[in-house]
């Protein structure tokens, strides 16, 4: 095993925050570890890896629907995807700039040689099962299950530490996939997107494609075409599933797109909460993420969509890094569905994404929180859509931007009203931090109204972290960084208590470690 | 015996390089443990310039002389530093900080100088049996403790704010810069009760104001008048009562 980058251990220095007091001592280890380096999830892993013949073709895509041993109708949906993406410009109105991206030079599937999928945890190769193991994430369910007996002393009010079901996809495939059995029984299905199309074909045929369409814009086309692993869940009417699910994307190999498609269903009335993570090592290249998230709730469902997004931004010359983009939709289908999107961008050099809900059914529901972080050279053009159709829809939008470094951070938002939405409802709140004096923040809202009984309400501010709000802190004790950190806790306070206890924890100390060094 | 805070001959300047001004210009002043020094002063004299050095803000530079707190020298650490060294300042304006409560910002600062002493942090109930004693003594709102810091409070509330985070902080050296102004009479009395909870033979205070009131609820063991940024007198507490009868103008013609 060969690891650049490493995770040394020290002590960290600080008080921790806290949002909530209730916090498993296990994961704010888990997230402290997080901070011994600015980016410690920054080593990479290796692996014999197979590739697909670098650079985009048709045979590129009959290469990948070979290797996962697809079905007909599914390499012809992808064919169809590709012929349109060639035909279409990659979009330049987002505020942001890259050198242009050349896609004949990635490798658009790349798969661990040992096989795809692992029959059991014992076979998965030890290096992958290591790889997962620093980054904290728990593939053996016995080690989450004690992790469980261990939560007994910190359970303060009386709260059990929740458990999650782990979809593990390393590079273009998933590796493990946790908890199954137990999911299954519950009726739930939660495995890999190639795997639900052998086993559940007239699922994944009936949704897939059906909430972000293969044209609906040049990354989501790509997607289509070349789209790799990912996850899909199902849950069946009436089920509350029985514990978070989640997802964790690792993007190991060198000069590789990760294409991954998700898409979860909730059935009448079944509730789900998702969450995803993401990290990659650090790498001069920028590799390139366009993924595709389809969410369908029907009748009085709700799912719930957490994201923490950590991929490597690159250096502080702005060298290396991700390009994140990425179509991200749920269509509330049935009457009084939910849906719900948190998000914690704290990664990436380029961030291109705009999670969004259709809002059909009458007394649908959207919510997106949002915190998004730039510093250094990193740039993020991020926001929401939400599309009101049915009556009395209603949606909430809380975005927090935060600015540092030579960093550009915009929200750019579209509530849309249609003629038919009577009554709807929406509520924005968009601010923005700046911290320094070299960094930029953007609010771009659309407002697209088309009925008189609509209700839209927005706000918007921009503060600059003070130098007084600094010095009182440290002045009280607290070390500068720790006090930067704090002060944008509170910041985001209206977003984090909308996040899993777990992730709250873990997003907090992400925004700590990417704010490293922005003042001073 | 040494004094608690030794200042000698300290010179300050405000402002970048070639528009930097001189507001501290050869201060000395001894203030041994366990007592009360009071500086009083005209507008512009100094005070907050004294009160804001000897805490580390930035956008001030010494250009002579030092002040040492039991014998170490404080002005080259950080200020997060002093406030572990027990050097802990009332500010005149305390400031808002959005979205984080009073507890958690007061626990974490009271962690993060135990830490920097090596000391063990300090558990939840504890925590919280004494935040409730403190605020008891100076009929804090326990719903107030939940809000974040500053943020809608009254300019009586913030004093009594930073008199809480004082007591339970529990610093070795207090200065209290303008604590008196922006309170009514009963305010006045509860933050100088709170104050006075806190006179100590293992403790200093620097009380810094513009008025004579608050010298009737804390009352001084000595009185330095501060002017074009240096003590041109000390007296005994009734220089504070002198002061206020014949004005500044009379006592520094005086001293001239």
């Amino acid at each position: 095993m060969d690891c650049c980058g490493g995770t040394t251990e020290h002590e960290d220095d600080c008080g921790e925050v806290k949002v909530k007091d209730s916090i498993d001592a296990k994961t704010v280890e888990a997230a402290k570890a997080l901070e011994s380096e600015n980016y410690s999830a920054g080593f990479s892993t290796t692996i014999d890896t197979d590739f697909a013949p670098k650079g985009l073709s048709e045979d590129t895509i009959r290469y990948i629907s070979a290797a996962k041993n697809e079905p007909e109708w599914l390499l012809e949906w992808r064919l169809k995807a590709y012929e349109r993406w060639l035909t279409m410009e990659e979009p330049s109105w987002a505020m942001v700039r890259y050198p242009k991206i050349d896609y004949q030079a990635y490798y658009y599937y790349a798969a661990p040689k040992a096989g795809a999928k692992y029959a059991s945890i014992d076979d998965v190769p030890k290096e992958i099962l290591e790889t997962y193991e620093k980054l904290g994430i728990p593939l053996r369910e016995a080690e989450v299950l004690l992790g469980v007996e261990g939560a007994v002393e910190t359970a303060a009010e009386g709260r059990e530490k929740p458990r999650v079901a782990v979809d593990a996809v390393f590079d273009s495939v998933s590796v493990a996939t946790t908890f199954r059995k137990e999911l299954e029984k519950a009726g739930v299905i939660f495995m890999s997107i190639s795997e639900a199309v052998h086993e559940y074909p007239d699922l994944v045929k009936k949704y897939l494609g059906t909430v972000v369409p293969q044209s609906d814009n040049f990354f989501a086309t790509l997607n289509s075409a070349v789209f790799s692993d990912g996850t899909f869940v199902y849950i069946p009417k009436g089920v509350r599933c029985p514990m978070e699910l989640s997802t964790y994307f690792r993007m190991n190999a060198e000069n590789t797109g990760q294409f991954e498609r998700t898409l979860i269903i909730a059935d009448e009335s079944a509730y789900v909460s998702y969450l995803e993570g993401c990290t990659a090592p650090m790498r001069d290249e920028n590799q390139l993420h366009a993924a595709v998230v389809e969410l369908v709730a029907l009748e009085d469902a709700e799912i719930k969509y957490s994201t923490v997004q950590n991929w490597w931004p690159g250096d502080e010359d702005g060298k290396g890094g991700i390009f994140n983009f990425v179509t991200k939709r749920g269509d509330c289908r049935g009457d009084r569905s939910k849906i719900s999107w948190t998000q914690v961008e704290t990664g990436s050099a380029v961030t291109w994404k705009y999670p969004s809900c259709i809002l059909r059914g009458d007394d649908s529901v959207g919510e997106f929180y949002s915190i998004a972080v730039t510093n250094g050279r990193q740039q993020a053009d991020t926001g929401t859509k939400m599309i009101h159709l049915g009556k009395r829809t209603k949606s909430r939008i809380i975005s927090k931007g935060i600015s540092a470094g030579k960093s550009d951070n915009t929200y750019r938002g579209l509530v849309s009203v249609n003629r038919k939405a009577v009554n709807a409802r929406n509520f924005t709140q968009c601010d923005s931090l700046l911290i320094g004096d070299k960094c930029g923040a953007h609010t771009i809202p659309y407002v697209e109204n088309r009925c008189a009984s609509a209700q839209l309400e927005h706000e918007a501010t921009t503060t600059k972290l003070s130098e007084d709000q600094l010095f009182y802190a440290r002045q009280r004790g607290i070390a500068e960084e720790d006090a930067v950190a704090l002060l944008v806790n509170g910041f985001v306070r209206d977003v984090l208590q909308h996040l899993p206890m777990e992730f709250a924890v873990e997003a907090q100390s992400l925004l700590k470690v990417s704010l490293e060094g922005s003042v001073g | 015996m040494r004094p608690m805070l030794k200042i000698t001959d300290l010179s300050a300047t405000v402002g970048e390089d070639s528009e930097a001004k001189t507001i501290l210009n050869g201060l000395s002043l001894d203030v041994p443990a366990g007592e009360v020094h009071a500086i009083m002063g005209p507008n512009g004299a100094g005070k907050s310039t004294l009160s804001y050095v000897l805490t580390g803000r930035s956008g001030y530079e010494v250009t002579g002389g030092g002040a040492t707190l039991n014998g170490e020298d404080i002005l080259g650490m950080d200020p997060e530093d002093r406030a572990a060294k027990g050097m802990f300042l009332s500010f005149q304006y305390p400031v808002e900080i959005p979205g984080v409560p009073v507890m958690t910002f007061v626990r974490t600062a009271m962690n993060a100088q135990r830490k920097a002493r090596g000391e063990a942090e300090i558990s939840a109930p504890d925590f919280i049996k004494k935040s409730r004693e403190v605020a008891g003594m100076l009929n804090l709102d326990a719903e107030m403790l939940k809000r974040p810091v500053n943020v809608g409070f009254s300019g009586g509330e913030k004093k009594r704010l930073e008199i809480y985070q004082m007591m339970m902080l529990e610093p070795k050296f207090l200065i209290l810069d303008e604590t008196d102004s922006g309170l009514d009479i009963d305010a006045l009395k509860t933050v100088a009760d709170g104050v006075n909870a806190m006179r100590d033979p293992s403790r200093g205070m620097l009380v810094i104001t513009h008025y004579q009131r608050l010298l009737d609820y804390i009352k001084p063991d000595k009185v330095h008048v501060l002017a074009k940024g240096r003590i041109i007198k000390t007296g005994e507490a009734d220089l504070a009562l002198r002061l206020e009868k014949e004005g500044y103008d009379g006592v520094l013609g005086e001293a001239a």
